[in-house]
């Protein structure tokens, strides 16, 4: 498989092992050890399980497995995947830090960062459709 | 690929691109708020994401790759899976859209029901493709 979609998938595994943990972080939450923190985990939870595994080893196995572009550049442009990947994972690692800290500190700094991973995590979305729409076709 | 996995699959990269809009302007919303307007757009862009992209991704790859049969027409009754095409899409809007239309309180109902429809025509129509190889 290309090196982008290795990247793609093991950054997706760390991701599914990160949510999984955060997932039991919320359960010994509920044993009485109530942290504010881990209360405000819960979008960063589900983020991090919808879009840095499943949509990332969507995005990996795409770039590997859809139709060749061209001869030439059989899938499509290698450098916008690779600008793809960097977005989402620098945008969803940006929210999963900012994300808990506003929920307990909201109107600081760290508000502008989630607003730039928002920007961020877009961008990769829009690359990601912008670099697969011409893989699509019809043999 | 197939004409309809072509439609499927471009639908799909469709609403993957608005959820993820709607899903960034609600992000970008919470970290520095400038529309309030914007959480409004929660059950739209789940709707988007979860089945106008990943279901659609799912079922446009099926109808791609799911054996096929060794006598015509290859990929069986089509006409069904283009069926499940409409159907789903229909859904979409019509649940998207049903939060805006206080007085037909049916809508959602109407909009969830259309794609019950689309994956049971679906799973009728793939079932028979889900077999050995060769048979």
């Amino acid at each position: 498989m290309p090196a982008l979609t290795r990247w793609f998938i093991k950054s997706a595994m760390i991701f599914f092992v990160a949510a999984m943990a955060v997932r039991l972080l919320q359960s010994i939450n509920t044993f009485g050890v109530a942290s504010p923190f881990i209360s405000a985990l819960g979008p960063i939870y589900f983020h991090m399980f919808l879009v840095g595994w499943v949509t990332q080893l969507i995005f990996g196995v795409v770039f590997w497995m859809f139709p060749k572009y061209s001869s030439e550049n059989p899938r499509r442009s290698e450098r916008l995947g690779w600008i793809t990947f960097w977005l989402i994972n620098i945008g969803l690692g940006l929210r999963v830090i900012s994300e808990p800290i506003i929920s307990l500190q909201p109107g600081t700094f760290w508000g502008w960062v989630l607003a730039l991973s928002a920007l961020l995590q877009w961008l990769a979305g829009l690359g990601f459709v912008i670099n697969t729409w011409g893989r699509v076709k019809v043999k | 690929m197939p004409l309809l996995s072509a439609f499927f699959i471009r639908t799909g990269l469709i609403y993957l691109a608005l959820g993820f809009t709607f899903g960034g302007l609600m992000l970008f919303n919470k970290g520095v708020p400038v529309m309030p307007a914007a959480w409004s757009l929660l059950p739209a862009h789940i709707e988007l994401l979860l089945i106008g992209w990943t279901i659609q991704l799912i079922l446009g790859v099926a109808f791609w790759i799911l054996p096929r049969f060794s006598h015509a027409p290859a990929r069986g009754k089509e006409g069904l899976a283009w069926i499940s095409y409409y159907m789903i899409n229909a859904g979409i809007w019509v649940d998207i859209f049903s939060p805006l239309s206080h007085d037909l309180p049916w809508l959602p109902l109407f909009g969830r029901l259309l794609e019950v429809g689309s994956a049971l025509v679906f799973a009728l129509y793939a079932w028979p493709r889900i077999k050995a190889t060769g048979v």
